[in-house]
């Protein structure tokens, strides 16, 4: 039997869900903004929600290593409010990996918000739905597939990452040790049988959860086009 | 009496839209005009989902805009049905549950109209357990106007709501237009390209000209005005008469009809004695004499008429359009030449022949 320790695992699952639910909570507005209005600063915003599709990990992980320290634009406050510093802990983790991931999960609920369009939110207003009301009983159902894409890809991305983890998270047993960077300990160690029980214990859950989601969002009888 | 007070000025890239207006608010108000002259962008106006930043408008004591002391009732407040030109209905929603969303959001006091009431008159039962997806066009905006009245709007909004039924289709949801007014009180503003519609439904009609208004009144009015011609197509001039029909002679397959000026004879039309008729006398189809024929004509309809007004004449034109009275107005479009060889001046007595055939009301069109 392998000396495995499945915390890594564990932690990983609970980074990736906490990071979707945060991205889905500031990611909507954003994509909302994004997908309806007229001014001139959508530009700038697409850009700076795409730059980390574009950036290296580790200049991400630098500048956020900074900002998430004791004396950072984040951390700092953070420190003076709980006492305890964001770097190399997982509320920190949470925070790094969200604006990693936020293109995946904007990006995905821009088109879809956008597919939807004005039209049958001006058919609910007129039918005496306000604004909110109109965003939850019609916009948030017709954009149904936009939810499940940004999910996936959040909660993907997010299991995947190593590089800003390694310099924001640090390697703290049950705190930031993720399964990546197990994974990575384990090979350095030239542990290769936990290396590959790991691996592909990750690539198969990926899998499934991708096939899993693609099912279903075959069988939505929702088609906005 | 009700009243439509509007007023409205709004800039866009392509247009000006200015209108000033104070109609009755009753039965179905007709939007006339060529494509792009602002009609749409009127009925996102009353609707409130554009905004004139000087405008106001109200429906009798409803006020919800009035800009000078800073009020404006959002569209979910406003109590106002919209039928768009696309029915917009809602993809991930029963058929049935499209028609309750905005009955659902409707206080209960105020629903007037019932689910029973617009399932029967539209025809949808079958419909209501579909997904929207699998409805034809014209099933659709049956369901997109049934889900507007739904709300018991005081007011409702059409925006050429015919324009993807086909004809049987039309002529089955017209009556019911009609009726909505007189049933429940629900005053229209109904844009249209199309004429027959508006001849059909229209009380009153707006006449919108690159966003300003050209011309507003009773539709009787406004069909029988002269230096309004070049707003209406050629085919489709002529004085509207409203009448009673008063005798079917079956014998010969005629109708014949009562108006405030006489009786008109048309072919046979399956409504009931007592039953209102509004029929169209095209101007193209009227000729003039100036005693009564010596010979036998063909033609049922001679009227005693008085010239009241003779149109512009253009030297281009070989045409010219004749106002006469004939207890009611009545337009005639005859030859410059005949205008000559008959002296016709305003205030003279003339004979005005009608081709039976001429008179079909506005359905049979």
């Amino acid at each position: 039997m392998l000396n495995l320790d499945l915390g890594p695992l564990w932690l990983t699952l609970q980074l990736a869900g906490a990071t979707v639910v945060v991205l889905l909570l500031i990611g909507t507005p954003i994509a909302w903004w994004l997908a309806f209005t007229t001014s001139r600063a959508r530009t700038i915003v697409e850009a700076i929600v795409a730059l980390p599709i574009v950036l290296p990990p580790t200049v991400l992980g630098f500048y956020l290593l900074i900002a998430l320290g004791p004396h950072g634009l984040l951390g700092g406050p953070w420190k003076d409010l709980t006492g305890s510093p964001l770097s190399f802990t997982f509320t920190g983790l949470v925070l790094a990996s969200t604006f990693y991931s936020l293109p995946f999960v904007v990006q995905p609920l821009h088109g879809a918000f956008e597919a939807v369009g004005k039209k049958p939110l001006e058919a609910a207003w007129a039918l005496g739905a306000s604004k909110l009301d109109a965003f939850f009983t019609v916009a948030s159902p017709m954009a149904i597939r936009g939810y499940l894409t940004a999910i996936v890809l959040g909660f993907a991305h997010t299991l995947g990452e190593f590089g800003v983890v390694l310099m924001v998270g640090g390697n703290i047993p049950g705190q930031t040790k993720v399964l990546s960077i197990a994974i990575y300990d384990h090979v350095e160690t030239l542990e290769y049988a936990q290396a590959h029980t790991l691996s592909a214990g990750l690539l198969l859950f990926s899998f499934l959860v991708l096939l899993a989601v693609y099912t279903a969002n075959r069988r939505l009888p929702i088609h906005v086009t | 009496m009700s009243r439509l007070l509007v007023n409205f000025d709004l800039i866009f890239s392509t247009f000006h839209l200015q209108v000033n207006l104070a109609v009755p608010a009753e039965g179905t108000i007709a939007v006339f005009g060529p494509s792009g002259c602002g009609k749409t962008t009127f009925l996102r106006c009353l609707a409130g989902l554009e905004r004139s930043t000087t405008g106001s408008m109200a429906l009798n004591d409803h006020r919800w805009q009035d800009e000078s002391q800073g009020i404006f009732v959002p569209p979910p407040e406003r109590s106002i049905g919209y039928v768009f030109q696309e029915p917009r209905l809602f993809p991930h929603l029963k058929v049935l549950e499209n028609l309750q969303y905005g009955w659902k959001r409707t206080d209960q006091s105020k629903r007037r109209i019932t689910l029973d009431q617009v399932v029967q008159v539209l025809d949808i039962e079958k419909l209501l357990e579909r997904r929207p997806s699998a409805l034809s066009g014209g099933e659709q905006q049956r369901i997109a106007i049934g889900r507007a009245l739904l709300t018991s709007p005081h007011l409702l909004l059409m925006d050429e709501p015919l324009s993807s039924l086909d004809l049987p289709r039309k002529r089955e949801i017209l009556p019911f237009l009609q009726r909505l007014d007189s049933e429940f009180h629900i005053p229209i503003v109904y844009v249209s390209h199309d004429l027959h519609e508006i001849v059909e439904l229209a009380k009153t009609v707006i006449l919108l000209k690159e966003g300003k208004v050209v011309g507003s009144g009773p539709i009787e009015e406004i069909f029988s005005k002269l230096n309004l011609r070049h707003l209406i197509p050629e085919n489709h001039l002529g004085a509207l008469v409203d009448t009673i029909v008063v005798e079917q002679d079956q014998e010969f397959g005629l109708t014949r009809l009562a108006f405030s000026g006489g009786h008109l004879s048309v072919p046979h039309h399956h409504q009931k004695i007592g039953d209102r008729l509004r029929v169209q006398i095209l101007a193209k189809d009227v000729s003039l004499i100036c005693s009564p024929p010596s010979f036998q004509t063909s033609v049922l309809n001679l009227l005693e008429a008085t010239v009241v007004e003779i149109g512009e004449v253009n030297t281009e034109h070989p045409f010219v359009d004749i106002k006469l009275d004939i207890g009611c107005p009545l337009l005639a479009t005859i030859t410059r030449k005949s205008l000559t060889t008959l002296k016709l001046h305003p205030g003279q007595r003339v004979h005005a022949q009608i081709k039976a055939v001429a008179l079909s009301p506005g359905t049979h069109h």
